[in-house]
């Protein structure tokens, strides 16, 4: 981390268009690490939260971009509460993700944003989620057949799994709802 | 005390125990609840996480229909009950983007959100004083000798300005406050409010599983034989992902919904079939309690 920081040529570009899009002042920050000492997922980062701060406060946007700590946040924003500049760090994160998809970043193995499209092509397709559907397009696309299968056959014994979808009745006023958030983005 | 009822789709399915206890718990205490009518999914993590628009604009189509059929909105789903009132305090923050929003609605569905409406969630609404003394005078089945650790996770405390009803959205006490008036022992412990990872559990198990252990360990260490959450999210996630972790039978405990313990202490019908859905079958500890459960 410490030979990265030292090639980065600092940049405001970035700073201030993330600033504007997330809402968040993202210059007041002064790395006091609270946020990053109260985050459950922070052993699974390659960026520490207060490092992704500082990140875009220096322009490293292509790093961000493609790194795993944007998909890894499990968005509880336990670092939102707890900053005493009041950054929603967690904000950031999910501006972050969304440009990420909208410029297209390489996935490698990340297998979040494969499972948030899944997600929201089941709520776009009936008006809710229908899990089974969901789970077997995310299978799919994943090819993670196997994993959690065991538990995926205890839910169904369950009934916990519905094997039909619920549709609503104005489908059409969801349609336009998703039409919308492409036009946006 | 009348609601427009807001389940989720969670409720109508991995946790169709929660929508079974809380409606049985409802009828119980005479709080009348109506289901919002043709109700969309609140877009939940998947949303807010990719698509800001998506975020606000899903969620606000549930609160201009339940603007419409009147009455505040009782959700028991902690993600939804987050995404809606995000949405509804977005609405009255007056951000730049809500009269787009208001006017998009206007055009898709012919009306607006205007703001008339609160959202309420039931652990908020049964911790009410009122509603507290309805149900200790109910109670038919003190669930004494039954050690719980109240589990909030995340989405009923944070962010804390916009959808906690605690006094101290760190060190909640509501949860607390019904486990001790159904005659639980209520179990002190520092995991309450910690994230069990619920968003990530389908795309990153394994990463999860550490985040679950932790907070089931930690509550057995604190003296536990149950974890009570009032979340979907957790539940499943907090129930299924023991036996992995866990060193087979013996060493795994229940996790229930807040509903289905105020149900069993009040004798509300249903709890059978409430408890069978569960992974870690909660009954055999029940029964080591002398408590029982009702057809």
């Amino acid at each position: 981390m410490a030979m990265q920081e030292k090639c980065i040529e600092p940049s405001f570009s970035f700073l201030k268009q993330l600033e504007e899009r997330s809402g968040q002042p993202v210059s007041r920050c002064y790395q006091c690490k609270k946020c990053t000492g109260g985050c459950p997922m922070s052993f699974a980062m390659d960026f520490y939260p207060n490092q992704v701060i500082r990140q875009v406060q220096l322009g490293g946007k292509a790093k961000l971009l493609s790194s795993r700590t944007i998909w890894v946040c499990a968005c509880c924003k336990t670092c939102k509460d707890r900053c005493p500049n009041d950054i929603d760090t967690s904000a950031v994160m999910d501006t972050l993700k969304e440009m990420a998809k909208e410029e297209k970043v390489a996935l490698g193995d990340n297998l979040v944003p494969v499972f948030h499209d899944s997600f929201l092509s089941s709520i776009e397709r009936y008006g809710r989620v229908y899990e089974v559907g969901m789970l077997a397009g995310y299978k799919l696309k994943t090819k993670t057949y196997t994993q959690d299968m065991q538990l995926g056959i205890e839910m169904f014994k369950k009934r916990k799994l519905k094997i039909l979808p619920e549709k609503i009745n104005q489908l059409k006023e969801i349609k336009q709802i998703f039409d919308k958030a492409k036009e946006k983005s | 005390m009348k609601f427009t009822y807001y389940p989720g789709c969670s409720l109508h399915s991995t946790a169709e125990e929660y929508n079974a206890s809380s409606e049985a718990v409802f009828r119980k205490i005479g709080i009348e609840t109506e289901e919002l009518s043709d109700w969309n999914c609140c877009g939940a993590t998947s949303a807010h996480s990719t698509n800001d628009y998506l975020a606000h604009a899903l969620p606000l189509r549930n609160l201009v229909l339940a603007e419409k059929q009147g009455n505040d909105v009782l959700v028991p789903c902690a993600a939804c009950y987050n995404l809606l009132k995000n949405a509804d305090h977005h609405m009255r923050s007056g951000a730049e983007d809500c009269e787009q929003l208001n006017q998009d609605m206007q055009e898709i569905m012919g009306a607006n959100y205007q703001g008339n409406i609160q959202v309420k969630h039931v652990v908020d609404i049964f911790s009410e004083p009122a509603i507290m003394g309805k149900i200790s005078e109910l109670i038919s089945q003190p669930l004494t000798g039954l050690k719980v650790a109240p589990y909030y996770g995340c989405l009923l405390t944070r962010p804390a300005d916009v959808v906690a009803y605690e006094d101290n959205p760190e060190q909640p006490v509501k949860l607390d406050k019904l486990v001790d008036g159904i005659g639980a022992d209520c179990i002190r412990w520092s995991y309450k409010t910690d994230c069990c990872g619920g968003s990530l559990s389908i795309s990153q198990p394994d990463l999860v599983l550490q985040l679950t252990k932790k907070i089931v360990e930690a509550a057995q260490y604190a003296g536990a034989d149950a974890i009570v959450t009032a979340c979907p999210l957790c539940q499943t996630n907090l129930d299924s992902r023991q036996p992995k972790f866990g060193g087979g039978e013996g060493s795994t405990i229940p996790v229930f919904f807040i509903t289905e313990l105020i149900g069993l202490a009040i004798g509300a019908e249903g709890s059978s079939n409430w408890l069978k859905k569960h992974l870690v079958d909660p009954v055999p500890l029940l029964r080591s309690l002398n408590l029982s459960v009702a057809s």
